[in-house]
């Protein structure tokens, strides 16, 4: 702990050396000086690129000495570097199990938050050639269907879906990830797949959503944390505040997340 | 003349030692590591499961297939390779690069191009009755995609090294082109084809990323062996996806063991 900290004050003096020849940054008159500085590493679920990117891009406008650097990839995947000892900052995952991964391994520093929640949505392409309408067209065995494999968040969601509609799917294929499913779907290789809602918004004219009222009852929650092996842990905080803050709130939500 | 070459052999320079034993190092202690890590002791239990068996005897039909198919197609090919010296120098290159592309690519962008080619709106694809992704076929299909090029490139090398004047003196005793092709060139080149087949077989049976963007992943249809790997690594209880690594690394390793020193005739002989 004290290592971490001589260590995050090292890393701190070096960056404030390194930028006093830099312009003071433009800062609110009034606002507190911005004492911030320093790397924030931060290891979050695929699904959170485009949304993370932007919030990253805000934050450092008003932190311009901080720089927010990104491992983007499958949550588990994710989760199983940062318990093998991963230098990382703050961890956003796609589901709470693999949440629960790294905090059972005592790697968090604190409670995980849940910041956004994620609904699965019926992709099919544009043209919608087996004219799906809903939970029941996925039992037609002519139709080419495909579903996230139950091993990740997205397949053990769909399987829920698909219990409380009592319908059983004839799969094509399940793919190793959401975006493996949507690909198929872009490229009008399958009939209609389960995707996130956010993901059909991200696709934009390439592929055509279609809510469903089962969707209700497999929200999956993301959870955000700070992680004990922290460096630059107030600069860390100050980026979990931001992401839970009413202008971070309003990017994830804009590109389809709903609240908590 | 075998003393001197033991001796030549021997004076190896012992500074090349270390960063050839750092090599051996990089490319082995990943293998062991899974041997160390794999519970052994679950083992059988492990591979009886339902899913991996339907998944290795998936794997080892469709490589199997895909491994006949290359050689039906690509001795042939290997043949004009080798015989393409006299065309003009575009052309061979050309010709020598598009073999060589399928080892080199992502294999991601493999499968993408197969889809874009024999999907169902796929250039070709859109004009089929029937329906190539998701299916058996496609994954033979993936594999030999990827795995071809390792037979085509050994059996080659092989017809290099061969000696062309037999086939000369079976043409001027008036035996036909076919024949020749059988009782001579075959023969021939019998060590390259066996040696490429089981390097093309290996690839087949590794063969993950065209297979999953263009054939998809269905238990006991289109799931291999790494496809079922990668999935059970991301599920919550990684010992089946060591079980499984286990597995596909023996198959690899005895049946490259088997090869011996016969990669390419002539070098070794």
């Amino acid at each position: 702990m004290r290592r971490a900290l001589a260590a995050a004050a090292v890393v701190g003096m070096l960056l404030a050396g390194c930028s006093a020849q830099s312009p003071a940054p433009a800062s609110t008159v009034g606002a507190p000086a911005d004492t911030l500085r320093g790397t924030v590493t931060v290891a979050a679920a695929a699904s959170l690129t485009e949304t993370f990117t932007a919030i990253a891009a805000a934050f450092s406008r008003d932190h311009p000495n901080v720089r927010v650097v990104f491992n983007f990839g499958g949550s588990s995947g994710l989760a199983a570097q940062i318990v093998q000892g991963a230098p990382v900052d703050v961890f956003a995952a796609a589901s709470s199990g693999t949440m629960k991964t790294v905090s059972d391994a005592s790697r968090t520093d604190g409670n995980p938050t849940d910041f956004v929640t994620n609904t699965l949505e019926i992709a099919v392409p544009p043209t919608n050639p087996g004219a799906v309408t809903g939970l029941t067209d996925f039992a037609r065995p002519q139709l080419a269907i495909a579903l996230c494999a139950a091993a990740v968040p997205c397949g053990t969601a769909a399987a829920r879906v698909f219990a409380a509609a009592g319908v059983v799917p004839s799969v094509d294929s399940y793919e190793q990830d959401v975006k493996g499913v949507l690909t198929k779907v872009e490229l009008g290789e399958i009939d209609a797949g389960l995707v996130y809602k956010t993901d059909v918004i991200a696709a934009g004219s390439r592929v055509k959503g279609i809510e469903f009222p089962e969707a209700s009852t497999a929200v999956g929650s993301y959870p955000i944390a700070l992680l004990r092996a922290s460096a630059n842990k107030d600069a860390a905080r100050a980026f979990i505040d931001f992401v839970l803050s009413p202008r971070g709130f309003k990017i994830l939500t804009d590109a389809g997340f709903g609240a908590p | 003349m075998p003393a001197s070459g033991r001796r030549r052999r021997g004076s190896l320079t012992p500074v090349l030692w270390v960063p050839a034993g750092l090599a051996l190092a990089l490319l082995g202690l990943p293998l062991l590591a899974v041997v160390m890590r794999a519970p052994w002791g679950q083992l059988p239990e492990l591979l009886a499961q339902p899913s991996v068996s339907a998944a290795l005897r998936l794997s080892l039909i469709t490589a199997v297939e895909s491994t006949i198919i290359s050689m039906v197609l690509g001795i042939p090919l290997a043949l004009v390779l080798a015989r393409s010296e006299r065309w003009p120098a575009l052309a061979r290159r050309l010709l020598r690069a598009l073999v060589t592309v399928p080892l080199v690519l992502p294999p991601v962008v493999g499968g993408v191009a197969l889809l874009l080619l024999l999907g169902r709106h796929g250039l070709l694809g859109q004009f089929l009755p029937f329906q190539i992704p998701f299916s058996t076929a496609a994954v033979v299909i993936a594999q030999t995609f990827v795995a071809m090029p390792f037979l085509v490139l050994a059996v080659e090398g092989a017809i290099r090294a061969s000696d062309r004047r037999f086939e000369v003196a079976a043409a001027t005793l008036g035996a036909s082109r076919l024949t020749i092709f059988y009782r001579i060139t075959l023969p021939l080149i019998a060590p390259g084809v066996s040696a490429g087949a089981l390097l093309c077989f290996c690839r087949a049976l590794g063969e993950f990323g065209a297979t999953i963007t263009f054939a998809g992943s269905f238990p006991g249809v289109t799931q291999t062996l790494p496809i079922a790997t990668y999935l059970q690594l991301q599920s919550t209880n990684p010992e089946s996806a060591y079980a499984l690594s286990l597995v596909l690394m023996a198959v690899s390793v005895i049946v490259l063991a088997s090869l011996r020193d016969r990669w390419v005739p002539g070098v070794t002989a």
